[in-house]
């Protein structure tokens, strides 16, 4: 990381330069007005001091059309910054299709972070140049902000629901990682460093980092333990082919299956349920934690595979009833929390 | 000082009547209903609390010397900056202007005797106090560190300082601004005296009327923003906690409502000082007096529409943003047609440099890179960047220290003659206006470049790179305190020791000039009647034009006679 | 109604009416009612905020909400709703009464207003117990789970805090309104209003209509959205 004294930060993803080139357009709009300003001040100032304490300037009745000229071209140079800018934003909204995904959980005051292939660190982010990433975040406690200003990006991570951001790394180097939402004492400490690097180098790094289960295996886990496909398939809805599409639901609207509608029918089943099912499903608010949350989207992500069938359909085929990682799914001990009798809620624990 | 072209020699005494003599006993200020001294008990109030949040604001500058945490603890820290944010917003700014100089100035502006509710007037400064001591009880009994926005589930679950007290403290306070805008809505309306037509109220007026409809219409948001805030605190029921059903954002949502347009409840007024500072330095109507109305009234208008350009990384969906980025560039119009047209008044003037117009010209130059740099936050991407960064908190202060403390410290100079009868040392006011100008810029201005480098705001500590800019900005902030400590010097010592000012030392326009100074109690000894439109400079000699005016000004013992007005 | 002769009012006491800050009586009149629209306006907006986050999350735990809605006693709202629209009625008859100098019916309206006020109290009072007794306080003695053995919702303590939040700054608006109506009982008995100045009573008029306006858009929110 480059400690010495600067005025400009990094430029080191795909969305940098534009917003440079963005802040430098504004830049340019904003010096030249505020000379104009000044200047015309100054000019004012000298040309019309008073000089006899009888001086008194003329009535002057103001010019109608220069009023609507100069509000005009102020307008349309608004209308520049703001379409310009919204372009930019709109882009920084849609993820590259082939992403690296990589979860991260945010927590006073660290960065949990999670890597695709099983990987973790803590306030550290490796990852290789040129290839597109996307960060899908929550937090644990209380409101975080995940923001790489080398990168020029910056988002929210609120606790309860998922915010996601996607950028490409494009140069190579160490850049800081700040919490930008004030989020308690140590706010100040909950720093850490963005590594890019060569994917040779981002290889070796992969392999040097132990591994006990990627985060799919993890939600494989968690699904056979808490024996998801009791019902899911047979009387709930199958979850392949779920990820991604649109599905229907029971007030006759539609909802896009993101990680968020996941997550939420994982912990609140009950805001959104499939067209045709009853409320059945309990909420496993409380036997989750946040990331075994996100191990489970991403396990249920990979159900995809199975897209045989057309989707929406709802009895079809249960995916993945291979034992993994050598637990078959109904050989777990403590079988299903989840196998309480309909329209009954889960009994919460630890509070009132 | 007899050389310089706008003040005229005149030596008058004090009147010996007036609303500063009525009473000298404690009671008869503690229990006053007239307008001008309970100005003058504001005055008092938003006085010590400046100072209180200057205080706070020297030990941030001072922990921000060097990159390591090593002047205060984190904790302190932390405490220092939410004590100043809700100390200068709260208790400083909201009330600056609409209760001192609205309250002073805005019956006499129009011709009446009084506000509307004098009662309601002093009970809104008695809620003032009241907020302030929770406050201030909030601090000693350990401070509040959940930052002047109280995000949640941050303010509501997880922090363990006096969150209550301070936040009861701003609901008290909350009320008083709300009595105080009800006060001057209703006068506006009903107590204008004959000829007083809307069209024909000064500037100052309507921008006070404009800040009066937002406290009205946004304040009671906050207020019930306030209460979810306590309940969740007090009674555990999950109103702002994800964990349980509750919605964090959604306080952002609430809290933005009224503290966006608290902006403007900040800056308008100080818009309206402006104004009649310009006016009154260049001996010009207004350019385009209807229009600068007009936008006061626009800019409160607006100000209800664009809160979520507080929140484009927040997590709200991407069509809201782009909706409020949308509508923020509106804001931008109504503020730039202010702007042009001070210039435009400048435009062929008689301008003197006077220690009042130092300041509205500082203001003009301040608020338009304050206003400028909030097109970079109201563009989406590059707000993306300079969110919660230093960016934000240089551009808020060229608004709100820049734009308003400008124009409150210029309308103080102003109007002081007015207040108390006497006049300051003219040189003593122009230094400390250059301080607060040189001082302001220094502390502020590498700020800017500090956020776009990505400095977060609310750290203590901060890495190596950022320390020269950090060292320049408290540097500033060294001078800009001197400069605001002078002026308390100075004018302290000029309420007793100053020249006797006369009624009109500016040779303004204005029925507020055509009482004596200080005013008499009940302001007008019979209703006055308005003869000409505001600003009618042009009036000012019976030839117009370009008459001798100097021949119209009073000799010793007399006041400035002008037959336009049948005042007093 | 009509107001016997003998009983119109229309002394007035010169030192204090109009106050000194106006000109003449209509000003005070018209600047009075204007304060307390503005008021009011105000009072909408703060209740508005609250109403605003209910819908928020009633949308959101449409089941929870429909599930606390359940729980409420719409008997005793129900009698609430009657008795307060009432005292409307009968604060109608007072400002009449009072436009007309008519001192007996203007005490006898204020008087029965502030019977009916007390009972709304009252039965607002006693749902609060109940509800205590029912363990639905949050803050007091929510239980998660109902004195019949049923699991509640986990969201319907929000459901309970907003109703708990919503009815006590109406209840409060209420006991604001009872005290102020029992001071102007006492003027009025004093013969402080008259034909000519009644401000306080048309004044007092409107903000108890606004507070019984609250309850009706309150009643249907809380207690009969139930789908």
């Amino acid at each position: 990381m480059n400690t010495k004294f600067r005025l400009l930060p990094d430029s080191a993803s795909n969305f940098a330069g534009d917003v440079d080139k963005l802040t430098l357009f504004l830049t340019v709009v904003s010096v030249i007005i505020t000379l104009v300003v000044c200047g015309l001040i100054a000019f004012f100032a000298i040309k019309y001091r008073r000089r006899h304490v009888d001086d008194m300037p003329p009535r002057e009745e103001p010019g109608r059309w220069t009023e609507i000229l100069w509000s005009a071209v102020l307008f349309v140079l608004l209308m520049v910054m703001f379409f310009w800018g919204a372009e930019i934003y709109m882009r920084m909204k849609r993820p590259a299709p082939n992403a690296t995904e990589i979860n991260v959980t945010a927590k006073r005051w660290m960065w949990k972070i999670q890597h695709p292939s099983g990987q973790r660190e803590i306030n550290e982010l490796h990852i290789p140049v040129g290839q597109p990433v996307k960060l899908t975040m929550i937090s644990e406690d209380v409101i975080h902000s995940f923001s790489v200003p080398a990168f020029r990006i910056k988002q929210d991570v609120i606790p309860g629901s998922y915010s996601t951001q996607w950028f490409t790394p494009t140069k190579v180097g160490e850049y800081h990682l700040f919490c930008q939402e004030y989020c308690g004492t140590l706010h100040s400490d909950m720093i850490g460093r963005v590594v890019v690097m060569e994917e040779k180098d981002y290889q070796a790094w992969l392999a040097g980092v132990s591994v006990n289960v990627t985060p799919v295996e993890e939600g494989a886990k968690l699904f056979a333990t808490y024996g998801c496909l009791t019902c899911h398939g047979q009387n709930a809805p199958s979850l392949a082919g779920l990820f991604g599409r649109q599905q229907k639901l029971d007030d006759g609207s539609t909802v896009l299956a993101d990680e968020e509608y996941l997550r939420e029918s994982i912990i609140n089943p009950a805001a959104k349920v499939v067209a045709g099912y009853g409320r059945l499903m309990p909420s496993f608010r409380a036997q989750l934690s946040d990331e075994q949350v996100s191990a489970l989207v991403s396990y249920i992500k990979t159900l995809g595979a199975a897209k045989s069938d057309e989707p929406g359909q709802a009895n079809s085929a249960a995916p993945a009833t291979q034992p993994v990682n050598g637990v078959p799914p109904n050989s777990v001990p403590n079988l299903p929390p989840a196998a309480q009798p309909p329209g009954v809620w889960p009994q919460p624990s630890g509070e009132n | 000082m007899s050389s310089i072209p706008y003040i005229p020699a005149i030596e008058v005494p004090l009147p010996a009547d007036n609303y500063l003599t009525a009473g000298n006993s404690l009671k008869s200020w503690l229990l006053t209903k007239d307008h001008k001294r309970i100005a003058i008990l504001y005055l008092i109030g938003i006085t010590f609390f400046f100072f209180i949040g200057g205080i706070a604001a020297t030990v941030i500058r001072i922990e921000l010397l060097t990159p390591k945490r090593d002047f205060v603890s984190a904790e302190a820290y932390n405490r220092m900056f939410t004590i100043h944010g809700v100390v200068m917003v709260f208790l400083y700014l909201i009330p600056s202007i609409p209760a001192t100089m609205g309250n002073f100035l805005v019956p006499l502006m129009i011709g009446a005797r009084d506000l509307a509710f004098p009662r309601m007037n002093l009970a809104s400064w008695y809620l003032f106090i009241g907020g302030g001591i929770f406050t201030t009880l909030a601090i000693i009994l350990g401070g509040v560190d959940t930052g002047w926005t109280f995000y949640t589930p941050y303010s509501s679950v997880y922090s363990q300082t006096n969150v209550v007290l301070t936040v009861i403290g701003i609901f008290i306070a909350g009320f008083s601004s709300i009595f105080t805008g009800l006060n001057f809505i209703v006068t506006m309306h009903t107590m204008r005296c004959p000829g007083m037509w809307w069209s024909r109220m000064p500037l100052f007026c309507w921008s006070i009327y404009a800040t009066s409809v937002i406290m009205l219409l946004a304040t009671p948001v906050l207020a019930m923003t306030a209460v979810l805030l306590l309940i969740e605190r007090a009674f555990n029921v999950p109103i702002f906690d994800p964990a349980r059903g509750g919605d964090p954002v959604l306080f952002q949502h609430l809290f933005w409502f009224y503290s966006h347009p608290a902006v403007y409840i900040m800056v308008l007024p100080g818009m309206g000082v402006i104004s009649e500072l310009v006016a009154c330095f260049a001996r010009k109507r207004i350019y385009g007096y209807g229009l600068v109305a007009a936008s006061s009234i626009a800019i409160a208008a607006i100000s209800f529409l664009v809160w979520g350009h507080h929140m484009f990384v927040s997590g709200m969906s991407t069509y809201g943003g782009l909706i409020f980025s949308f509508l923020s560039f509106f804001v931008a119009v109504p503020s730039a047609i202010k702007v042009v047209n001070w210039i435009a008044t400048l435009h062929k003037g008689s301008i003197v440099f006077t220690t009042p117009m130092l300041y509205a010209i500082a203001f003009i130059g301040l608020f338009v890179i304050g206003g400028l740099t909030g097109l970079f936050l109201a563009t989406l991407a590059t707000d993306v960047h300079l969110t919660d960064t230093y960016f934000i908190v240089a551009h808020f202060h060229y608004i709100m220290v820049g734009g308003t403390v400008t124009a409150f410290m210029g309308g103080i100079h102003f109007w002081f003659p007015k207040m108390f009868g006497r006049r300051y040392p003219e040189w003593a006011g122009r230094i400390a206006a250059g301080f607060i100008f040189f001082g302001f810029n220094l502390t502020f201005f590498p700020q800017f470049l500090l956020g776009y480098l990505g400095m977060p705001r609310r750290y203590a500590g901060y890495p190596e790179e950022f320390q020269v800019l950090n060292i320049l900005s408290t540097a500033g902030a060294s001078i800009l305190a001197i400069g605001y400590l002078m002026p308390l010097v100075y004018l302290l010592w000029s309420m007793k020791y100053g020249k006797p000012a006369g009624p009109n030392p500016w040779l303004a326009m204005g029925m507020e000039w055509t009482v004596s100074s200080p005013p008499p109690a009940h302001n007008f000894h019979k209703v006055p009647v308005c003869r000409e439109e505001a600003y009618a400079y042009f009036d000012m000699t019976p030839q117009g034009g370009n008459g001798p005016i100097l021949k119209k000004l009073p000799g010793p013992g007399q006041k400035l006679e002008r037959t336009e007005w049948s005042g007093t | 109604m009509v107001i016997p002769m003998s009983e119109v009012h229309t002394a007035v006491d010169k030192d204090t009416f109009p106050a000194s800050q106006f000109e003449d009586a209509e000003q005070q009149y018209v600047t009075a009612t204007l304060g307390m629209w503005s008021f009011l306006i105000t009072e909408i907006m703060f209740i508005g905020a609250v109403f605003a986050a209910f819908f928020v999350y009633r949308f959101r735990w449409h089941e929870a909400f429909v599930h606390g809605a359940e729980e409420l006693k719409w008997m005793l709202g129900t009698i609430n709703t009657v008795v307060l629209l009432t005292s409307s009625y009968t604060m109608v008859l007072a400002v009449h009464a009072a436009r007309h100098g008519a001192q007996k019916a203007l005490v006898r309206w204020l008087v029965l207003t502030f019977i009916l006020g007390c009972a709304f109290v009252a039965i607002k009072g006693t749902e609060y117990h109940i509800e205590y007794k029912e363990h639905l306080v949050p803050g007091l003695n929510y239980t998660e789970i109902s004195h019949t053995g049923e699991v509640r919702p986990v969201q319907m303590k929000l459901f309970m805090g907003f109703y708990f939040a919503m009815t006590a700054v109406h209840a409060l608006h209420m006991l604001v309104g009872l005290a102020v109506l029992g001071a102007l009982i006492v003027f009025a008995k004093r013969g402080s209003f008259t034909a000519a100045y009644n401000n306080p009573i048309d004044m007092f008029g409107l903000y108890w209509h606004f507070v019984d306006l609250v309850w009706v858009f309150l009643f249907p929110t809380l207690y009969l959205l139930r789908h």
